[in-house]
Formats: C-alpha cells, sequence, structure tokens
C-alpha cells in the first residue's frame, strides 16, 4: 500500500534518511521505532508529502505520492488521515468545529449531517461532552483525541499516528493504543505509527521496522523484533525494560 | 619550487580573503532575499486568484474577523496617533510661519502634508506594527505547532484558508483607517492652532480645503492601498515560514515589522515621485 524506494533525505548535508526502502501492506498497523533524531517523523512526513525526498520514490498504492502536485496531490492526500504529534488543532476554532473543517470544505454534507457525523466520531472516542469546548481548555489526552477524531472523520484508507501517546500518561496512552487497535479491527485502516515507546508498539503494531542513523535496523513482527539479534534493537529494548520473557509475549499471541 | 609558487598563492589570496569572504556572505544575503521574494511574490498571487472564493461562509466568517481585528481594533492608538502627528505639524509650520506673519496657512500645510504622505504612511506603521506583527505570531505559531501543516494534509490550501481574508481585510482597511488618520490629523492641527496660534478653526478648514487636491487625497489612498497588500504579504509570508520554535516565532514578528517599515519608506517615496514629479 505504502511503499518506499531507494528514499534518502538530507537536510544541511546530513543524510538523516539514507536510502531506505520498505513496504506498508494494507490493513497493517506498522510501527516505526527509534531514538530522538533517528529519522522516523521525517519518514511518516514523506507519505503525504509533507518532505519531499532527494532520492528515491513514495507510492501509495499505484500513485507516485513524493512526484505529485496540485489536483492530483489533494487526491492523495485525502486517502490519509494524519494525528499530529501535538494534536494540531486550530486554537480559534472549538473542538466540534476542529472535526467539522475537513468535511465543510471537502463535502457538500448538510449542517445536520455534518452534525451527525460529527458526533458520532468524537462519541466514539468519547469526547461528546467536550463539542463546544476550545482546543485551549482540554487537556494533551484529550486534544489527541480530537486530533484523531478529524482525522478519521472523512473515513480515510490510512492513518498516521506521529507519536500518538508521548507525554500521555500511561492510562491515557493505552485508551489510544485501544483505538489504534479498534480502528484496525472495526474499519480495515491501515495504519502507521511512529512512537519511542515500544510497550505501545509491540502491544499494537502488527510489523515493527526500527530506523537508526537514517537506515533501518529492523523490520520485522513483535515476536520477531523482540528476537532481534541486532545490537541496537537490543539496547533499545533493554532501554524499556523489555526481554524476551517479559510479558509482552502474551499480549502478542494474537499478532503472531 | 612548486611550494614556493603556493606559498605565494596562498599569501596572495590571504589579502583577497577579506573581501572574498564578504563578497560571498553578500551574494548569500542576496539570494536569500530573492528566494524570499520569490515565495512571497507566488503566495500573494495564489491568495489573490483565491479572493473569488471570498463568499464561501467560513471565508466571509474569517474576512469579517480580520476586518474587525484590523480595523476596529486599531482605532484607539491610530486616533491618539493621528491628532498629536497633526498637532505636531500644525505646531512646527505654525511657528515657523508666525515669523512671517502667516500662520493663518497653516490649514493647507498641515492639510497637503496629511493627505499626501502622513496620513498613509502613519496608519502603515501602525499596522504593520501592531496586525502585521500579530499576523505574523499568528501564523508562526501555527507553523510550529504543525497546524499550517494539518492544513496542508487536509488539502487546505493555507493560502486561501488564511492569507487570502488577512489581504482583503488589509487593503480594504487601510485607505479606510488612512481617510480616518486624515481626518483626526486635520482636527489635530486645527485644535493648535486655535489655542496655541490664534487661528480660527473655520479660517483653518477654509485654508485646508483650498488647497488640498482631490489628486492629493487619491494618490495617499493608493498608497495605504499598497501599504497594506505589503503588510499582508510580509506578515503571512514570514509567519509561515516559521521554523524553530518559540525562537523562530520571535524572529518573524521582529522581521515583519523591519521587512514592512522598510518597504513602506521605499515603496511610499517612489509612488510620490511617481505621482509629483
Amino acid at each position: 500500500m505504502i511503499k518506499f524506494e531507494n528514499v534518502t533525505k538530507r537536510f544541511g548535508g546530513k543524510a538523516v534518511l539514507d536510502g531506505i526502502s520498505f513496504e506498508v501492506p494494507q490493513g497493517e498497523t506498522f510501527v516505526i521505532v527509534g531514538l530522538s533524531g533517528a529519522g522516523k517523523s521525517v519518514t511518516l512526513k514523506h507519505m503525504v508529502q509533507l518532505l519531499v525526498p532527494d532520492e528515491g520514490v513514495v507510492r501509495i498504492g499505484d500513485d507516485v505520492i513524493s512526484a505529485a502536485s496540485g489536483l492530483e496531490l489533494e487526491r492523495m492526500r485525502g486517502r490519509f488521515g494524519v494525528l499530529f504529534q501535538g494534536a494540531a488543532l486550530l486554537q480559534w476554532l472549538s473542538v466540534f468545529e476542529n472535526v467539522a473543517l475537513p468535511l465543510r470544505e471537502h463535502t457538500k454534507m448538510s449542517e445536520e449531517e455534518i452534525e451527525k457525523t460529527v458526533l458520532e466520531k468524537l462519541n466514539l472516542l468519547n469526547m461528546q461532552d467536550a463539542a463546544d469546548k476550545y482546543p485551549s481548555d482540554l487537556s494533551g489526552g484529550m486534544q489527541k483525541r480530537v486530533g484523531l477524531a478529524r482525522a478519521i472523520v472523512m473515513n480515510p484508507e490510512i492513518i498516521l499516528y506521529d507519536e500518538p501517546t508521548s507525554g500521555l500518561d500511561p492510562v491515557t496512552s493505552r485508551l489510544i493504543d485501544g483505538l489504534i487497535e479498534n480502528l484496525r479491527n472495526e474499519l480495515g485502516i491501515t495504519s502507521v505509527v511512529v512512537t519511542h515507546d515500544l510497550h505501545s508498539a509491540l502491544a499494537i503494531g502488527s510489523r515493527i521496522m526500527m530506523i537508526d542513523g537514517g537506515k533501518i535496523v529492523e523490520n520485522a513482527v513483535p515476536h520477531k523484533f523482540i528476537e532481534s539479534k541486532n545490537e541496537t534493537v537490543q539496547r533499545f529494548l533493554e532501554s524499556q525494560y523489555i526481554t524476551r520473557r517479559g510479558g509482552w509475549e502474551k499480549g502478542m499471541e494474537n499478532h503472531v | 619550487m612548486m611550494r614556493v609558487v603556493t606559498s605565494e598563492h596562498q599569501e596572495k589570496m590571504s589579502y583577497l580573503g577579506l573581501p572574498l569572504r564578504s563578497f560571498r556572505r553578500l551574494g548569500r544575503i542576496v539570494l536569500i532575499a530573492c528566494h524570499g521574494m520569490g515565495q512571497a511574490m507566488i503566495m500573494l498571487g495564489s491568495a489573490t486568484l483565491y479572493i473569488r472564493t471570498i463568499w464561501r461562509p467560513r471565508a466571509r466568517h474569517e474576512t469579517m474577523a480580520q476586518l474587525y481585528v484590523t480595523g476596529i481594533k486599531s482605532l484607539g492608538v491610530i486616533s491618539v496617533v493621528a491628532v498629536f502627528t497633526g498637532m505636531i505639524l500644525a505646531l512646527q509650520t505654525g511657528l515657523e510661519l508666525r515669523r512671517y506673519g502667516q500662520e493663518e496657512f497653516i490649514g493647507s500645510a498641515v492639510a497637503v502634508s496629511v493627505i499626501r504622505e502622513m496620513g498613509p504612511f502613519m496608519t502603515g506603521l501602525i499596522i504593520a506594527a501592531s496586525v502585521g506583527s500579530a499576523i505574523a505570531a499568528q501564523l508562526g505559531t501555527m507553523a510550529v505547532s504543525e497546524e499550517i501543516a494539518a492544513l496542508e494534509v487536509m488539502s487546505i490550501n493555507p493560502n486561501r484558508f488564511l492569507v487570502m481574508p488577512r489581504l482583503v481585510a488589509l487593503a480594504l482597511m487601510m485607505p479606510i483607517l488612512t481617510v480616518y488618520t486624515n481626518m483626526l490629523g486635520i482636527v489635530g492641527g486645527g485644535i493648535v492652532g486655535a489655542t496655541q496660534l490664534g487661528v480660527s478653526f473655520q479660517v483653518y478648514l477654509d485654508n485646508a480645503t483650498r488647497y488640498a487636491e482631490n489628486k492629493d487625497l487619491f494618490v495617499g489612498l493608493f498608497k495605504s492601498l499598497v501599504f497594506g497588500i505589503i503588510i499582508a504579504t510580509v506578515a503571512c509570508h514570514q509567519g509561515l515560514m516559521t521554523s524553530e520554535g518559540a525562537v523562530g516565532v520571535g524572529r518573524a514578528t521582529r522581521q515583519t515589522v523591519i521587512i514592512s517599515f522598510l518597504f513602506i519608506l521605499i515603496v511610499g517615496y517612489i509612488i510620490t515621485r511617481l505621482f509629483y514629479i
């Protein structure tokens, strides 16, 4: 569904992505992990052409999004929903207006239909009571849930999550994980999740890829990822107290 | 032999080092400035083309909000500056004219200089410093918090959604505010004439209307329209190009004020030159 072919991206002469190639199959929850500055978010931004590769190609199905422009790019981006790290809600619009924005901009739905759809999405994320509030009145976790409601309001085929659980307490983090899993199980949405949080990655990922220094050091299903012989992966796992005999083995059974 | 040639070459290059480095730096600054201006012009062109969408409910609502911020919210500071500009002009010219017993002519001196130059100029500076900086700070904050990226991903063009309403609001409001500044400036001059220089308000007004021409008013209004477009373009471009967090927002705000001031001065001179010589 999403395919990177030898993608290189340099900032100030330094290669942040160094000729990486990988594929995200349809219906998968593909998790990208790595240290800060490894190139995870840069990878994610290439998928919606917020960044353009210096070399290589990014494909979405049969379309080359890395070379698209104008209406063609708009059509391709229409297949995506994106949850940004800080939710990226427009501060002067209420929660309802934020979620309704894509519908008002891109559909000819009546106000009644828009209200029904928005409240349905907010209800799905348990945020229906906050519809009239403004983003500044909400906690970080609530803002992320509103951001997720906005990301799914157009029923996209693919959802990109940039650090969906960063800065959240463990309970809210697991709630967001549950939402991502539900979206995949119930709606068959393809998800790409960028995270530092390996616990979250192992819980929701059907495949985990680790990037380090702009290169892919591991790309495997969760139980194989835990057993990786790669030193960088092992250090990353140990830093989050995850071992092969960890409690996550049980939670992974569904993904094996 | 080779070593001698190399060291001679290095010695020669060391004399050239400083001018070469300065020239290279200057070249880089010019290139960056040209690149920025090109980007700003493309943004302006794109936003202008989107004016046709202004009747959409959201665009209309946003434009009304910007008109309110630019116009109504700036009235206080503009009133004070306009009155005192007129008063200072009247006092300075009045004191000189009094030496020749010609103080009744302050009306024409104040009216012509306010309508031709000071009205649009002072309004431009105030709006650049208040509204322009606010636009740059708002869009800059949106850029660093990924709200602009979110709009792009939702296929909502920031030039249509954010730039166009601000451009229209500033282009419409600047001439209106300039007329307001002109009127208050002339009234301020009249107050000084009546209270400090012994020129009655009626004589002052008669004199002002006799010498100020329609051309002065229209050129002044044209200037203010151009200044409005400059402020909107600079502020929106600086805001949308912001990076590097809070420091970047501060830089964008400062740059907006500096660049707008410079362009207001330069373009103001060019327009005066075009219409009066």
